[in-house]
């Protein structure tokens, strides 16, 4: 077990330009550790993960990747965004988009091997879309593009995982695998970073939660964090059964779009 | 067969069109490719004819109109680049600022002297069947250039055509092999506006490409059949022209246009008959 922190962040402001999104977030993660980023749309989950990969420079504070800059370790890293510029001109297979996931292990020149191809191959097949390698990439539906992205991800083989919303979109079937891998990755000693929605079946999976509301609203574990109080200050709504909870969230940016948990019992 | 093949093999003129053409379209095929999967169209037009008042300018003053062409591109790409980083405007405005103003001073340049005409005509519509073998060789060494951009740079474009934030994530920085594809595009154009001149050029970059995009399930495959289509345009395009006296670039142009059409009916044909055959398959 590798002791030393994979991400910590000291007193670490994010946003954009001159736009702080959230300030003042300290957390730890180390190997085989997994932290879930629940909160609304605009909350700041993909900014800080943005950050954590080094796509967006922080603007106070700390942040230490594997102890170093963000970014400094691309081969260690694999980062599943939420969006995807390809649309529906680029010319590439399922089993194509999976291969890029080993592009960061060999950079510019180094050839893939035999055992690249098994590591595809494993990938799709925990996706559950191994049948699809040879389909063209714009003829997939969006569950079955997501599962080849998640799948992308997995093919890096890399220790630390960043995920933004990666359950959008898939059905049972393939929620069910996601799972399943992500769980696998953890016992391998993978750390994982996910933005989510999802307060139940991820966090469950998770160490730790993050509650954010373009501030760290609450930080522990699944049991600490995700109660009935907090998630109202989160979300600004909660539903229990039959009993609807609303709280009325100052309208700022990305908060003014009030989400409606529909979940059975709070965690305890 | 004399009639498709005595056009080249009688008059030396015309080999050295065919060659030059075919270095053209293997090097449009490769950065059109790109131009096409990136929708940098609008900066490849804008390079097509930006290039206009360094080319004048190096006519004017003596020097070589490759040169000239060289600092025009040098001067647009530069210019998008400092608009787009020091300001909040998106690039298609940077890239339409630049396109029109340096298009404008072309024009102005041009329009000062009484002896630009025919250069002016040569500029646009390219001279591909005065090209001599100094040119060819320039050609050659530029297509041989791009050809390997492409190969070394293979990884990071596809990333960057995927998706610019994985590549950053991967380790290949979005703005320097962005960069280095604006360079490679720059770089077609200016070596191919002798052929086929700065405003067919742009035609030669999007059509094969466009229905290589339509053809190809994966990038290498869409390169290939670019470069046959661009190869086709040029060998059927020097033939009309050559047997109906006809301006030579535009000829070449009309039918790589002509190419694209007809792939674009073929494959909207398939289609129709694949969800036909899927119908009367379900009952």
């Amino acid at each position: 077990m590798d002791s030393a922190p994979y991400v910590q962040a000291k007193r670490l402001s994010i946003g954009y330009s001159n736009e702080v999104v959230v300030a003042d977030i300290s957390f730890e993660l180390r190997q085989g550790e997994a932290i879930a980023l629940i909160g609304t749309n605009g909350s700041g989950k993909s900014t800080l993960l943005k950050t954590i990969v080094g796509l967006l420079p922080p603007l106070r504070g700390e942040v230490a990747v594997f102890g170093m800059h963000p970014g400094s370790n691309p081969r260690r890293i694999a980062y599943l965004g939420q969006f995807h510029a390809s649309g529906f001109v680029l010319p590439l297979r399922a089993v194509d988009v999976v291969r890029m996931g080993r592009f960061p292990s060999h950079g510019l020149w180094r050839r893939m091997g035999r055992e690249d191809d098994e590591i595809v191959l494993s990938a799709m097949r925990a996706m559950g879309i191994e049948k699809l390698a040879e389909s063209p990439l714009r003829s997939l539906s969006g569950g079955q593009q997501q599962r080849t992205y998640l799948a992308q991800v997995l093919a890096h083989q890399a220790d630390l995982l960043i995920l933004d919303e990666p359950a959008a979109g898939l059905d049972a079937g393939g929620r069910e695998l996601y799972l399943q891998a992500i769980d696998n990755e953890l016992r391998r000693g993978v750390s994982i970073v996910m933005a989510t929605h999802d307060i139940q079946e991820e966090p469950a999976l998770c160490n730790q939660v993050m509650l954010l509301a373009r501030r760290v609203v609450a930080l522990g574990t699944p049991q600490q964090v995700l109660t009935h109080d907090t998630l109202l200050e989160t979300f600004g709504i909660v539903v229990f059964g039959d009993q609807r909870h609303v709280h009325v969230l100052e309208a700022t940016h990305g908060h003014d779009d009030k989400e409606r948990l529909g979940i059975n019992k709070p965690r305890s | 067969m004399d009639w498709l093949v005595t056009p080249f093999s009688s008059n030396g003129f015309m080999l050295h069109a065919l060659i030059a053409g075919v270095l053209v379209s293997i090097a449009c095929a490769i950065a059109g490719t790109f131009v096409i999967l990136r929708g940098l169209a609008f900066i490849g037009d804008a390079l097509a004819h930006g290039v206009l008042p360094g080319i004048a300018v190096a006519i004017l003053v003596g020097f070589p109109g490759i040169l000239g062409a060289a600092i025009g591109a040098a001067a647009m790409v530069g210019g998008i680049t400092l608009i787009t980083q020091r300001s909040r405007l998106s690039s298609d405005t940077a890239i339409g600022l630049l396109f029109i103003g340096m298009l404008s001073l072309g024009v102005v340049i041009v329009s000062r002297s009484n002896s630009f005409s025919g250069d002016l005509t040569r500029i646009l519509f390219g001279e591909i069947l005065g090209i001599g073998i100094p040119s060819i060789l320039i050609q050659l060494a530029a297509t041989i250039v791009i050809a390997a951009l492409a190969i070394i740079c293979a990884r990071p474009f596809l990333l960057l055509s995927f998706d610019p934030e994985q590549a950053e994530v991967a380790g290949f920085s979005s703005r320097l092999y962005h960069n280095i594809m604006l360079f490679m595009i720059a770089i077609t154009v200016i070596v191919s506006f002798q052929t086929v001149g700065t405003l067919l050029v742009f035609g030669m970059l999007i059509a094969p490409a466009g229905a290589g995009a339509l053809m190809a399930r994966r990038i290498e495959v869409m390169m290939l059949w670019a470069m046959l289509f661009g190869v086709l345009s040029m060998y059927f395009g020097l033939l009309i022209s050559y047997h109906f006296n006809l301006a030579a670039g535009a000829s070449i142009v009309i039918v790589t246009v002509a190419i694209f059409f007809i792939v674009f009916i073929m494959q909207n044909l398939r289609s129709r008959r694949a969800v036909r055959q899927q119908e009367s398959a379900h009952g």
